[in-house]
């Protein structure tokens, strides 16, 4: 009995030390308030389950074939998460906050518009608008990155400020592209689309391998090389780094550029992943930038953390219309992502609970005296 | 009839996570006397105070004052019970007249809501006459000295009427000039009936003005002596719990080439308009250490800036071994053999929440023991070396080379940096406070540590603020005031006052490097 009570108490010191466990723990909770408020709100919660399920399995079509569609759009949504996820999480770790990950994205998105539709097509078009979005992305996120490092503007501001600054000026340029109307331009050409791959229904393609590169990169650079060392070093401290003798500047700089990548990388694979067939003239933000920072924070900025996160949000944005034929409410996936981020943010909170149990046993150990 | 004792805590316990800060601790005040407490740094003399100043409670014993039990539950309770404070850094509004900072919180008011300053001056004219504390009511605080500023804080004390006074290190800040009139001024204050509780780990401080001396280590209580039955040799057993050695062992200097040489150096300040550091030459040979004394910001903190690379110079060239290095990155100077243990190690030493081990390869981890080729991290190599030094250095911590470096003890931390710094095998080794906040078996390892560097022909540049170290462990003293050098000394043939003077900008000598 004693031994089961001890075996009890070292799990929940594991579980507030864990910062994995609280996310999973944070991410339960946001489905358990969900499901509740489906069921107050008089619908049945166990459609909303089944319409998640379908898009994490697929469901069988009325001829009885599987059918794995849901699957492949699923996998498709969670690029773009995953990548502006990233965006945010390689910022954290050297110390930065960029909300800039959707003016970044924007600018990988008209960029490869813009190569897709100047540059005369040719069948590896599509590498060439991929390699200059991530090159749009880093020069607009090392933009701020200078400015940071060299100035001392908040990269807070200067990224949201920057962001207004992408939409319109995609809007601006993008108007003067072939066939431009008030909201798309001429068609693309089907060079410069990504290949589809494995679930040839749906629009998964190539850009998920490339994702999944770019979180193995990600997690090479931050934890095996001298680069990621200084760019860890600059963020946790700065002054001491700079002591020693490392460059903060460059690494700063750097480090946005690099953090900028990820989402110009994300814009292209949006515009050419089979979603769309011509050029955008963008009218609002998409978002996906935004929900980069929800996804990095659910996942504790590591890699494994954000492709997981990623992947829980491209669940929740294909499960939105399958809920809709069900009779649930979209928005109830909307109300989900928002309560996991307000959850997440209360892990100070778990501090509190550290303190508290840490006095306890010294309480109990002067008693055992 | 009224007791002997002024404040008396008996049997004080004060518990904090994995720590007993104080355990079963008794302090008892007389009237009318003057009471050292004194301790190593993380004895528990802080402790005891807030719970004297009603900032923690304890979980075990009672505090009186006059012989009844009293309850502390905030600091306006001491307040009320007439228990004043001088702290350590000075609780003052920069820009505010003396007499501004003194009313501050107790100010008279007439009917109409309106300050009654002239009643105010007053009293307070009337206290500084009576204790003898000099200080011009009328000047804004940021224009006077520092030991102004602390007879300002003790009149604020004596306004309230408080009479139990606790001065909290008060010296460390002071000339040797301001500390004797500090002395005066608590014999005049205990002469007119006030209870004096002085924090200090100074011992020839605590042996010429208290009448009693209470010694705390490791959170228990070591004893209660009278000081004129004791000696500064038994207090500092008390307080160390063995037999300390005062006096850096170290035999004649033999300096060689010079090493670093400074010319007509000028760095501006990050505070102020003016310049901190202001046409300073010196240079400093292999073989010796080199110390340059003053008070705190006189311009040590910025002439280290700039010979480290941290503030760029706005005039003048430094050398090392013979290269140019003033306009040189931060690395390069590292490269080149410059060695730097900082002033502030948690700020500026250490990278906190990195692993011990990725704290001791801060400087090198991309040398080729370090990186491959690729740019990738030799874990293997970082480990062995970690371990290398932490046997070699004697550094301790919970969990080895993957321990939190934010876990460690301060003296640990420190030992981790000048491992690092030392191991690098300098040729210039700038050391700033190296001891600062340490204790003493701390303090005399580091102290050995930087005579080890010196006797191997390095070149040893000691920045300073304690006197004892000027004293001990440096061949040659360079005092600064007010961003320039004004006096060079060799500290055999010097003493403390000479100092002092030079320190306070009394006198001043021509130096040429």
């Amino acid at each position: 009995m004693k031994r089961k009570l001890e075996r009890r108490k070292s799990f929940i010191d594991w579980f507030i030390n864990s910062n994995g466990a609280t996310s999973v723990a944070v991410v339960f909770l946001g489905f358990l308030f969900g499901t509740i408020l489906v069921a107050v709100v008089g619908k049945n919660p166990f459609n909303m389950f089944k319409a998640i399920f379908v898009s994490m399995v697929g469901q069988a079509n009325n001829k009885g074939i599987w059918n794995f569609r849901y699957v492949g759009e699923t996998l498709a949504y969670s690029i773009p998460y995953v990548l502006t996820g990233l965006t945010m999480a390689f910022a954290c770790r050297v110390g930065l906050f960029n909300i800039g990950g959707e003016g970044q994205y924007v600018i990988g998105m008209t960029i490869a518009q813009m190569v897709a539709l100047l540059v005369p097509a040719f069948p590896g078009l599509w590498v060439l608008c991929l390699v200059l979005a991530v090159i749009g992305g880093a020069i607009w996120g090392g933009i701020v990155g200078i400015l940071k490092a060299k100035f001392q503007v908040s990269e807070v501001v200067a990224t949201i400020m920057l962001n207004y600054v992408a939409l319109y000026g995609s809007r601006l340029v993008s108007l003067q592209l072939p066939g431009a109307t008030t909201y798309k331009t001429a068609a693309l050409p089907s060079q410069a689309f990504l290949s589809k791959m494995i679930i040839p229904t749906s629009n998964l393609n190539i850009s998920f391998i490339i994702m999944i590169g770019a979180c193995l990169l990600y997690w090479f650079i931050m934890e095996k090389t001298k680069l990621g060392f200084g760019f860890r070093a600059t963020g946790l401290n700065k002054d001491a780094a700079r002591c020693s003798g490392i460059n903060v500047v460059k690494n700063i700089s750097l480090a946005m550029a690099i953090s900028g990548a990820f989402s110009g990388l994300a814009g292209a694979c949006v515009l050419l992943g089979g979603a769309f067939t011509s050029g955008r003239i963008l009218a609002a933000q998409d978002n996906y930038g935004f929900m980069g920072i929800a996804v990095a924070l659910v996942g504790n900025n590591t890699a494994l953390g954000t492709f997981i996160a990623g992947i829980l949000f491209g669940i929740l944005k294909e499960s939105q219309s399958l809920m809709q034929n069900m009779d649930i409410p979209k928005e109830i996936t909307f109300i989900i992502q928002g309560l996991i981020v307000v959850f997440i943010a209360l892990r100070s909170g778990l501090e509190l609970v550290k303190q508290l149990r840490e006095k306890q046993k010294v309480r109990k150990e002067v008693l055992a005296k | 009839m009224k007791s002997e004792y002024a404040i008396e805590m008996l049997n004080i316990t004060k518990r904090f996570p994995g720590i007993v800060a104080n355990d079963n601790i008794s302090l008892q005040l007389k009237n009318g006397e003057i009471h050292a407490l004194l301790g190593e740094n993380g004895a528990g003399k802080s402790t005891l105070m807030s719970v004297l100043f009603g900032l923690y409670q304890p979980e075990e014993g009672l505090i009186r004052k006059n012989g009844e039990e009293v309850e502390i539950g905030d600091p306006n309770d001491a307040n009320r019970l007439g228990i004043g404070m001088v702290h350590q850094h000075f609780k003052l509004v920069e820009c505010f007249t003396v007499l501004d900072n003194i009313i501050m919180g107790v100010e008279s008011v007439n009917r109409l809501g309106f300050l009654q300053k002239k009643q105010a001056r007053d009293k307070v004219v009337a206290l500084s006459e009576k204790y003898g504390l000099h200080v011009d009511p009328d000047a804004r605080i940021e224009d006077i000295t520092v030991g102004m500023q602390q007879r300002t804080e003790i009149l604020k004390m004596l306004y309230r009427e408080n009479e139990i006074l606790i001065f909290d290190e008060p010296t460390a800040v002071l000339t040797p000039q301001e500390i004797d009139e500090l002395m005066d001024i608590m014999r005049h204050l205990s002469a007119e009936g006030k209870s004096i509780l002085f924090i200090s780990h100074k011992l020839d401080e605590i042996m010429a003005v208290s009448d009693r001396c209470t010694v705390l280590r490791k959170g228990k209580y070591v004893g209660t002596v009278n000081t004129k039955d004791t000696s500064i040799e038994e207090l500092s057993s008390m307080m160390v719990g063995r037999d300390v050695n005062f006096h850096v062992q170290k035999n004649q200097s033999k300096p060689g080439d010079v090493i670093l040489q400074v010319k007509d150096m000028t760095v501006a300040s990050k505070s102020h308009k003016n310049n901190a550091v202001k046409h300073v030459s010196f240079n400093v040979r292999g073989g010796e250490i080199v110390c340059i004394a003053g008070i705190d910001g006189n311009g040590q903190t910025e002439l280290v800036y700039g010979l480290t690379g941290l503030e760029p110079l706005t005039s003048g060239s430094i050398s090392l071994t013979g290269n140019d290095i003033s306009r040189v990155s931060i690395r390069k100077r590292n490269v080149m053999g410059m060695s730097h243990i900082p002033e502030d190690r948690q700020k500026y030493g250490l990278v906190l929440d990195y692993s011990l081990e990725e704290n001791l390869v801060l400087q090198r981890y991309f040398e080729p023991e370090f990186t491959d080729k690729a740019g990738f991290l030799k874990k293997d190599n970082i480990r062995k070396y970690a371990e290398r030094l932490i046997e070699q250095y004697d550094i301790r911590s919970g969990q080895g080379p993957v321990t939190r470096a934010r876990s460690m003890s301060g003296g640990n931390q420190q030992k981790a940096i000048v491992a690092r710094e030392i191991d690098r095998d300098p040729e210039l080794l700038v050391a700033v406070q190296p001891t600062r906040g340490l204790d003493v078996g701390a303090i005399e390892y580091i102290h050995k540590q930087l005579v080890a560097q010196r006797d191997e022909g390095k070149a040893v540049l000691l920045i300073s603020l304690e006197l004892d170290e000027v004293m001990d462990v440096p061949d040659r003293i360079l005092v600064m005031h007010k961003g320039e050098i004004v006096g060079e000394f060799d500290p055999k043939c010097t003493t403390e006052e000479e100092l002092g003077l030079y320190m306070a900008g009394a006198k001043r000598q021509e130096v040429n490097a």
